[in-house]
């Protein structure tokens, strides 16, 4: 069944309407599938994973974004996360004095619209953080707050794993992680992964994608998609880059 | 697995709890500001003619003051339509049951006689200008343990009550403290002899039920060289379309090495006009302890003042306001460091919404007489929108350059990208900024005595929500 299926989008940015970054996008992801999109700076991927998620950011100015059948061009944020589709910010936000135990079960709730079961929630959340090698302890600390940068990436993947998504997208969570902490992230990954949902991973690395079963890899330049392929791509790119398809 | 649970959200919250009337039968009201009704209030109380006299002192220094030429403006105050004295008909007593039904059950509902239950040392409860219950423990009387309304503190301990009264607070200090002085009534008085301690806090409610009144209590605390004492303020009131007074008036003492936490939530409904004065004075290695949440009133001006007296005495400030729509709160704090090696800690958030005002003013004075003293000032606003305001306003006069001195204010807008990313994990918009304020008032909610941290909780729930007032 197709999960998410893009056509022709087209985005601008809120605070500079002349300013086009996604220019005809197209995209169709089916369950069970692994995606990659890899292109340069600035060529709009941070752009196309907000604007599924209708950032205020961005004014969609034509074409549609379906999931699973249902048009949700523009629909808000919340209602969004609820269909089904979690985004891993490339900049994850800090909150102060919320501390990660509340906002995962905050969270959790209002995705799932039912109380968590805290026995059986705080078991999960401990099972997940040992897998990610994080510390329990951190349950306690503030959300976010003072965590490093790999840290706060894996704490993206955690909630991906609680939250458990029909799609998952990442953005760039493997940069700035180092060698290790790039395979607990790929393990996350595996982790999600079963036949029923799918993942969009935004990179400019083949590394995390080592252990993994990578379905399409496509070159995102200039705001349109200029090219798919199969896994073999994302090496070729690595080696080569993207010279090849800059005019 | 939340750390504590005073972070779980309160479910179907309504201001209705604040909101009940007594039924007027049982009320007596006295309008106006004359002579007359200061002898008649006093005479009613069988006070001391040296109490009379300061109250019509008082009368003739209010005539004569201006309002302040800063803060809010409350020109609009019309004296002549504000009952200044309002008094339940039958008088104070010692136990629940004995307190008239329809009373009984506002201060049921707001769940003080459960709390005195669970919680407390000891409490006292005002309804309008006359207190209407009171009561300690037994053990505790027995260690010489003072805890009355005002009226028996005067009634009983005249000496220790005239040594102390009016000697932090002038009656000429500004314009609404001699108002206050003139029509004073209610209020708690508390004595804790040398080196004792209580393990639980002693709570005053005050309650102001009646539209168009004013409410004038003066609470006197002094804790004795060596004691302990953690005491806990808390005010409501009904929302109305009169505008109502409140301009009570809170004396502290702290001796050498005793200590007192003293803890407010003021959650008056936004007819109201809120003027409160507060001071301590504070002893050789002796520390007072502020906490105050700001939450109702249509203006607020409140500084308490706290003098370091003596070598090492400390004060710890801890304050959060929130002003909605139609709000101005206008608060902060004076510090005067008198002595050596004093130390000051403040620790001041403020929120506001919907167009409301916030100012915090910090005024702190290291006198020459001072050196090794440190201060730490922090004050912090979160505006959750365009047309909200917020300032901070320090003014800090130091005369010695022997001091260790912090100051940090932020002053910032809700963040839209934080409210997107948690909008991104399922909550709504309401609930995005409401977990970010929470967020942002989590570290003075733990500072509070845990019910009070809740209720505090409950609080910006209800503000959120826009449904107080
Ligand atoms: N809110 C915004 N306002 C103005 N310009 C923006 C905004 N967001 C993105 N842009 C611009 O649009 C282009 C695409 O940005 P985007 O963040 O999507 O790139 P990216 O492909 O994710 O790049 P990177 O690999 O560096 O993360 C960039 O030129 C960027 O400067
Ligand atoms: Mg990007």
């Amino acid at each position: 069944m197709k999960l998410l299926e893009i056509k022709n989008l087209k985005t601008i940015a809120e605070d500079d309407h002349d300013l086009n970054i996604l220019k005809g996008l197209n995209l169709d992801i089916k369950e069970g599938e692994v995606h990659v999109i890899m292109g340069p700076n600035g060529s709009g991927k941070s752009t196309l994973a907000n604007t599924i998620f209708s950032s205020p950011r961005y004014i969609i100015t034509g074409g549609s974004i379906k999931f699973m059948g249902e048009d949700i061009t523009g629909l808000s944020t919340d209602k969004i996360a609820k269909k089904g589709i979690f985004m891993s910010f490339q900049t994850p936000e800090e909150i102060p004095g919320v501390s990660l135990a509340q906002f995962l079960k905050t969270t959790k709730q209002s995705v799932t619209g039912e109380k968590v079961n805290l026995y059986k929630f705080t078991k999960e959340v401990e099972e997940y953080m040992s897998k990610l090698n994080m510390n329990y302890d951190y349950v306690n600390r503030d959300f976010n707050v003072g965590f490093s940068g790999g840290e706060k990436k894996k704490n993206e993947i955690l909630q991906m794993l609680i939250l458990n998504p029909k799609l998952a997208i990442l953005d760039e969570t493997d940069s700035g992680l180092d060698v290790d902490a790039i395979k607990t992230v790929s393990k996350g990954i595996n982790l999600f992964k079963n036949d029923n949902n799918a993942v969009l991973i935004i990179t400019h690395s083949t590394k995390i994608l080592k252990s993994l079963k990578v379905d399409k890899v496509h070159i995102l330049v200039d705001g349109k998609i200029i090219k798919t392929g199969d896994g073999s791509l994302a090496e070729i790119i690595e080696n080569d880059g993207y010279s090849e398809y800059i005019k | 697995m939340a750390k504590t649970d005073i972070n779980n959200y309160v479910d179907n919250e309504t201001r209705n709890i604040y909101n009940s009337v007594a039924l007027n039968e049982s009320i007596e009201k006295k309008y106006g500001l004359t002579k007359e009704i200061l002898e008649e209030i006093s005479k009613d109380k069988n006070e001391p003619k040296w109490v009379l006299d300061i109250r019509l002192k008082a009368l003739d220094t209010f005539f004569k003051m201006e309002d302040p030429d800063w803060g809010p403006d409350i020109s609009y105050l019309d004296l002549s339509k504000l009952a200044t004295y309002v008094k339940p008909v039958e008088g104070q007593v010692r136990n629940w049951e004995d307190v008239p039904e329809d009373i009984r059950d506002i201060f049921d509902k707001l769940g003080i006689p459960e709390s005195e239950k669970k919680a407390l040392a000891g409490s006292g409860a005002q309804f309008d200008s006359e207190v209407v219950y009171h009561n300690l423990t037994e053990d505790l009387k027995k260690q010489g343990i003072i805890y009355t309304s005002f009226d028996e503190g005067l009634r009983d301990y005249p000496e220790l009550v005239k040594k102390y009264f009016s000697k932090a607070v002038p009656i000429n200090d500004h314009k609404y403290i001699a108002l206050h002085y003139a029509l004073f009534s209610g209020g708690s008085f508390v004595y804790i002899p040398k080196n004792a301690k209580l393990d639980r806090p002693l709570q005053s409610y005050f309650r102001l039920n009646a539209p168009g009144a004013g409410q004038f209590e003066h609470t006197l605390i002094i804790v004795d060289e060596g004691a302990d004492l953690q005491f806990i303020e808390g005010c409501s009131a009904p929302g109305y379309n009169e505008l109502n007074l409140h301009a009570g008036c809170v004396e502290l003492f702290v001796e050498k090495n005793a200590s007192l936490r003293f803890s407010t939530i003021e959650n008056w409904s936004k007819n109201m006009l809120n003027l409160n004065t507060k001071k301590c004075f504070v002893g050789e290695n002796g520390k007072i302890e502020w906490i105050m949440g700001s939450f109702g009133s249509k203006v607020s001006m409140l500084y308490p003042l706290s003098v370091l007296n003596g070598e090492g005495a400390k004060v710890e400030f801890t304050n959060i306001s929130f002003a909605g729509k139609g709000q101005n709160l206008d608060t902060g704090l004076k510090i005067i460091h008198n002595a050596p090696r004093t130390s000051s800690i403040v620790n001041a958030k403020s929120i506001s919404k919907d167009g409301g005002i916030c100012t915090f003013r910090s005024n702190v004075h290291v006198k020459k007489n001072a050196p090794k003293s440190k201060l730490s000032l922090s004050c912090e606003s979160l505006m959750l929108d365009s047309i909200s305001r917020s300032d901070t306003i320090p003014v800090d006069t130091i005369e010695t350059d022997d001091v260790t001195f912090a100051h940090e204010a932020k002053i910032g807008k809700i963040s839209d990208q934080a409210i997107f990313y948690l909008m991104s994990r399922g909550l709504s918009e309401e609930e995005a900024k409401a977990l970010i304020v929470r967020g942002f008032a989590e570290p003075i909610a733990k500072a509070f005595p845990v019910e009070y941290a809740v209720e505090m909780n409950r609080l910006i729930d209800l503000e959120l929500e826009g449904s107080i007032g």
